[in-house]
């Protein structure tokens, strides 16, 4: 089990790092461009937030959103090709156990999170100087935020049956959620009924999280922000578990 | 003889109220090379599907080498290779790492999948080819991709579906040789295959699906030696006279160097030959007008 593990993880490594071009110099340009733009050019002009300078501010949200966006494009994109293709039959032939290959998939969105993640860090350090506050919330937090996002991108790659199907998602949800979540602003200067909105927002808790593990600054308790994406992670893991055990769009009933 | 494998009662039915196999009892030994012949639609795929855990049986059990498939899921699957008659590759993938993925599914370390790899892409004239992807190559290439993939696990049972679909005549040729001699090293293979005359020279036991009844299951010379009635194509390099007639056959002139012959039951073909010599007619080449599986397919699936 262990080998046909690594055997789907380095599979999936090998994928997205062969298309580098597409996979990970798209986010390291747009950070640069987010950068330059919201923060060298508007910055000043913006102010502080939370006490802190909105260069500085900007910085873990861009981050997150990367790292959101490649784990979830990574599973969708990968498991749709391999239905696509029928190159899925190779895995259903053999003795690899269906867990194996969800964990497998998750962790292939996970290594591409933390590859397109240090990139765009490497890239930000160019722009700010990086002293994180806590290493160990951000680390727990990279991992609740793209184990979380790569199951999701996994069933929607189970349900999808069209290209637009896998685009559909991340451009209509998770990019306004991401946007929403507190990226560019702190919660606390929203109206309070916008406030009180952003809390059924699930990027909202690892955002702040995040911002926490590396500035230093967070709106909510950090236990609030780890049980949100723990809850979701049990979740998504279980009904991922089940469709690919029902063989849903995989087997023909 | 010792069953490598059998199935029971199967039976598959779509969602969409297809049955696609109506209660199957196949039977292949330890070591046969079996032909399972059925015109399209008659359930061959699904049958696999079914035996390979792509596709779940309605009903029925299925056998391999005496464990029961759905109890022992893990060690049935290694038991066997498939080479599907679509292809099912990444195609964006070089083809030495698509062999030693398949090979890591199944729980080979990369060091001996490597070796292996090196062993079959020989064997398959790839191996220049090992760094190149998929879709580059041609479609034969392709199906000996295929073909290498499914005995990347040394399975005890080879699944071929189709495997010389569009493959020249060749590379066929070198396919059917090298599948001969796993078969002899004692490799239990099931073919399915359009071509008949493929199935009547490769294998020894035979069974044929008509849309989703398993309507014959027989010894290759058994069945063969139904079809006695022959259609044999005669040429001479000598002028035919006009009337030609051999006893207990019909006679038909194609033109004025080619004969057709309609062989009679208790006519063999070296009566037919003597019987024109007498006549002075050396028949100079002498071909059957129908592959006789064929001709008992035709018959048998109406």
């Amino acid at each position: 089990m262990w080998i046909s593990f690594q055997t789907i993880v380095i599979k999936e490594v090998l994928r997205f790092a062969r298309i580098w071009i597409q996979t990970i110099m798209p986010p390291v340009i747009t950070t640069s461009l987010y950068l330059l733009i919201f923060g060298a050019l508007m910055g000043d002009r913006i102010g502080q937030m939370q006490g802190i300078d909105y260069l500085h501010f900007i910085v873990p949200g861009i981050i997150l959103m990367t790292v959101i966006m490649q784990s979830y494009a990574n599973t969708v994109s990968s498991f749709f090709m391999t239905k696509y293709n029928n190159s899925f039959e190779e895995l259903l032939v053999s003795p690899t156990p269906n867990w194996v290959i969800l964990t497998g998939y998750v962790s292939g969105g996970v290594s591409r999170g933390f590859c397109v993640g240090l990139a765009v860090t490497f890239t930000i350090s160019f722009f700010v100087e990086i002293r994180p506050y806590s290493f160990t919330i951000l680390i727990a937090t990279f991992f609740l935020t793209s184990i979380m996002f790569s199951l999701a991108g996994f069933i929607n790659a189970v349900f999808a049956k069209t290209f637009d199907d896998i685009a559909i998602i991340p451009n209509f949800v998770l990019l306004p959620l991401t946007y929403l979540g507190g990226m560019f602003y702190s919660i606390e200067i929203l109206p309070s009924f916008w406030r009180g909105l952003s809390v059924f927002n699930p990027i909202f808790y690892m955002m702040d999280s995040f911002r926490l593990g590396f500035l230093g600054v967070g709106s909510i308790e950090l236990w609030k922000a780890f049980i949100v994406p723990i809850v979701m992670i049990i979740l998504l893991a279980l009904i991922a578990n089940y469709l690919l055990n029902r063989g849903v769009s995989i087997k023909t009933e | 003889m010792t069953l490598a494998l059998s199935t029971e009662g199967l039976t598959k039915t779509y969602s969409n109220n297809l049955a696609a196999l109506k209660g199957i009892d196949l039977r292949v030994q330890k070591g046969d090379f079996f032909a399972l012949l059925g015109s399209n639609g008659a359930g061959k795929t699904t049958a696999i599907g079914v035996i390979c855990g792509l596709l779940k049986a309605t009903s029925g059990t299925v056998k391999v080498n005496g464990l029961e498939q759905k109890k022992h899921i893990s060690e049935v699957k290694r038991m066997i290779g498939l080479m599907p008659q679509e292809f099912n590759f990444n195609p964006h993938q070089p083809n030495i790492e698509i062999l030693t993925t398949s090979a890591g599914y199944f729980g080979i370390t990369r060091d001996k999948s490597s070796l292996r790899a090196e062993l079959l892409l020989k064997k398959m004239e790839l191996w220049d080819r090992r760094f190149d992807v998929a879709q580059s190559l041609s479609g034969g290439m392709k199906r000996r991709l295929m073909l290498a993939r499914a005995l990347m696990h040394e399975p005890q049972i080879l699944i071929l579906d189709e495997p010389t679909a569009g493959v020249d005549v060749e590379i066929r040729q070198s396919i059917w040789q090298y599948l001969t001699q796993l078969n002899k090293d004692g490799m239990t293979i099931i073919l399915t295959t359009h071509y008949l005359e493929e199935a009547e020279s490769l294998c020894r036991n035979i069974a044929i699906l008509d849309e989703g009844d398993l309507i014959e299951q027989s010894d290759m010379k058994k069945l063969l030696s139904k079809a006695k009635k022959q259609v044999l194509i005669l040429e001479s390099e000598e002028k035919l006279p006009e009337n030609i007639s051999i006893e207990h056959c019909d006679c038909e002139k194609l033109d004025d160097h080619t004969l057709k012959v309609f062989q009679g039951e208790s006519t063999t073909i070296s009566d037919v030959v003597i019987e024109l010599a007498s006549s002075n007619i050396r028949v100079s080449h002498l071909r059957s007008a129908q592959n006789r599986l064929e001709k008992l397919f035709l018959l048998l699936t109406n």
